[in-house]
């Protein structure tokens, strides 16, 4: 099992969910972050007060899937989020220790799906 | 001669209508994706701003100043001539002066509506531009027409109570050409945008329908039965409208929204502005009723076919409900209620209706081919749309440098 921590551009998550959904990875949970990365963000002005390197609205997706779906996963989000332009974001992908379906106690892999 | 009481009345709604504007932002502000609020809030104030100016400098003039003229002449230029004794010709009871504000007013907003058309996709710059032209080669003479001395709409024996050729068809068709003119909108061309702040809009709806009673009751310019009968029928049609096209939905999808219910309140009381001084009550009941069902149509079931991005249903709303309105006042209106109009198709007159459309077609018109060559005129100018990166940055932190909302503190 892993657990892929992925952020992207806001305008791009309709583009990556619909690459998730073709790749049949369904099970997302989506929050919305601020960062920034070699972009350093954007200058803000407030009543003539420059506010340089302030952090940009990022969206974070996070999907835990079997490791037979790891693949897929991060190929969709690169297929989606993907612009070619500096701050497109990045994939993390971590080793998942344990998943339980509140619903029904199961746990592991069937957990996920 | 003035009369305290009218003046007082009229000063009273002119501030009415001025909060019409800022309303206005945040109706649309609302409804626009939340990088993008700070954009539309601030075309809204530049436009109550720019838009003031221009009528005390020239715009008044051009409006209204006699003339048989495409404009009013340059009599009153920079208010030359525009005092305190009445001009009768307008309001024979109020200072000149006080007429020339509850005008500019109207001025100020027609203009401001179009904003919903081109909103989340439009160069600071460019829209500035625009709106200054658009003011004054087409809402002044427009203007002039329908309400000026001299001006062949009115001599022809168009009414036009408070403004559904002027303002509403006006500034609908031209959110129109502008929509198709500047496309759809990145992201979402197949789906509509999810408004990020729902209340903001229905505050501004409340802001909308408080300030329309200066609009249409203040369009009597005097404090007499005139101007209680159009604060009725106001408040009649938008409640009517607001009723019907909650029902509307609630047949035909499921539930009724809040967020058709304030929409259908803007349409019915756009669509009883031009009739609002001369039909009754009862008639506002139809009238609000077929607005809603109207401009459901136009903004549910013909936008999507047409495929055009009115973002925020500036046509949908404000242009048909104008032109239903408009025409309304020639199947509805009555001598009984106001001796100073006319009698509509129902009390016997139906050449009033054929006056009407001539109204409807000639502001069409003039509205769609004015609106056109000066959005050319700007995008060869300055390009009318901002880059693709700031459309998806968004305008708020790409045209001013600034944003509504904070994740963090």
């Amino acid at each position: 099992m892993k657990l892929i921590i992925a952020i992207i551009k806001p305008d791009r998550l309709e583009a990556v969910k619909q690459e998730l959904y073709k790749a049949e990875v369904n099970l997302i949970t989506v929050s919305e972050v601020l960062g920034h990365g070699r972009q350093m963000g954007i200058t803000e002005v407030y009543r003539g007060v420059k506010e340089m390197g302030n952090l940009l609205r990022k969206v974070q997706l996070l999907i835990a899937v079997n490791d037979d779906y790891v693949e897929a996963t991060t190929n969709a989000i690169l297929k989606g989020g993907r612009t070619g332009d500096i701050g497109d974001g990045k994939i993390f992908v971590l080793p998942l220790e344990e998943c339980v379906r509140i619903r029904t106690g199961e746990r592991g892999g069937p957990a996920i799906g | 001669m003035i009369n305290t009481g009218d003046t007082a009345w009229v000063l009273v709604c002119t501030a009415l209508v001025m909060l019409m504007t800022p309303g206005l932002a945040f109706f649309y502000g609302g409804m626009v994706r939340k990088k993008n609020i700070l954009g539309i809030l601030m075309q809204c104030f530049t436009v109550l701003c720019i838009l003031t100016l221009q009528w005390i400098l020239f715009g008044y003039s051009l409006s209204f100043a006699p003339s048989k003229g495409f404009f009013g002449g340059l009599a009153w230029f920079g208010l030359n001539g525009v005092g305190f004794k009445p001009y009768a010709d307008y309001a024979a009871t109020i200072p000149h002066e006080a007429f020339m504000l509850f005008q500019a007013m109207f001025a100020v907003i027609t203009p401001a509506l179009i904003i919903g058309a081109f909103a989340e996709r439009m160069k600071f710059s460019a829209f500035l531009l625009f709106t200054i032209l658009w003011a004054t080669f087409v809402y002044d003479p427009v203007c002039h027409w329908v309400w000026g001395m001299g001006g062949w709409l009115k001599e022809l024996g168009v009414l036009d109570f408070a403004g559904g050729s002027v303002v509403h068809i006006n500034a609908g068709v031209a959110a129109l050409v502008a929509a198709l003119m500047i496309g759809k909108r990145k992201g979402y061309e197949n789906k509509p945008v999810p408004p990020h702040n729902l209340p903001l809009t229905v505050l501004g709806t409340a802001l909308l329908w408080f300030g329309w009673f200066g609009f249409n009751a203040g369009s009597a310019l005097a404090a007499n039965e005139v101007a209680v009968h159009a604060f009725l029928v106001t408040h009649t049609a938008a409640a009517a409208a607001g009723a019907t096209w909650a029902l509307l939905e609630w047949v035909f999808n499921g539930k009724p929204t809040i967020f058709g219910t304030i929409t259908g309140s803007v349409a019915g009381l756009a669509t009883i502005t031009p009739a609002s001084g001369f039909v009754t009550a009862g008639a506002a009941v139809a009238i609000g009723c077929a607005a809603s069902v109207v401009c459901f149509i136009a903004v549910a079931e013909i936008k999507p076919r047409l495929g055009y991005d009115d973002s925020l249903d500036a046509f949908g709303v404000h242009g048909v409900g104008g032109m239903l309105g408009t025409l309304a006042v020639g199947l509805f209106a009555s001598k009984a209620i106001n001796p100073a109009g006319a009698d509509g198709l129902l009390y016997g007159n139906p050449r009033q209706l054929l006056v009407q459309f001539t109204a409807v077609a000639a502001v069409t018109v003039y509205s769609l081919v004015a609106t056109y060559l000066i959005i050319k005129f700007v995008n060869v100018l300055i390009k009318v749309r901002v880059p693709d990166r700031e459309e998806i940055m968004g305008l708020d932190l790409t045209q001013h440098h600034e944003h509504a909302y904070t994740l963090l503190e």
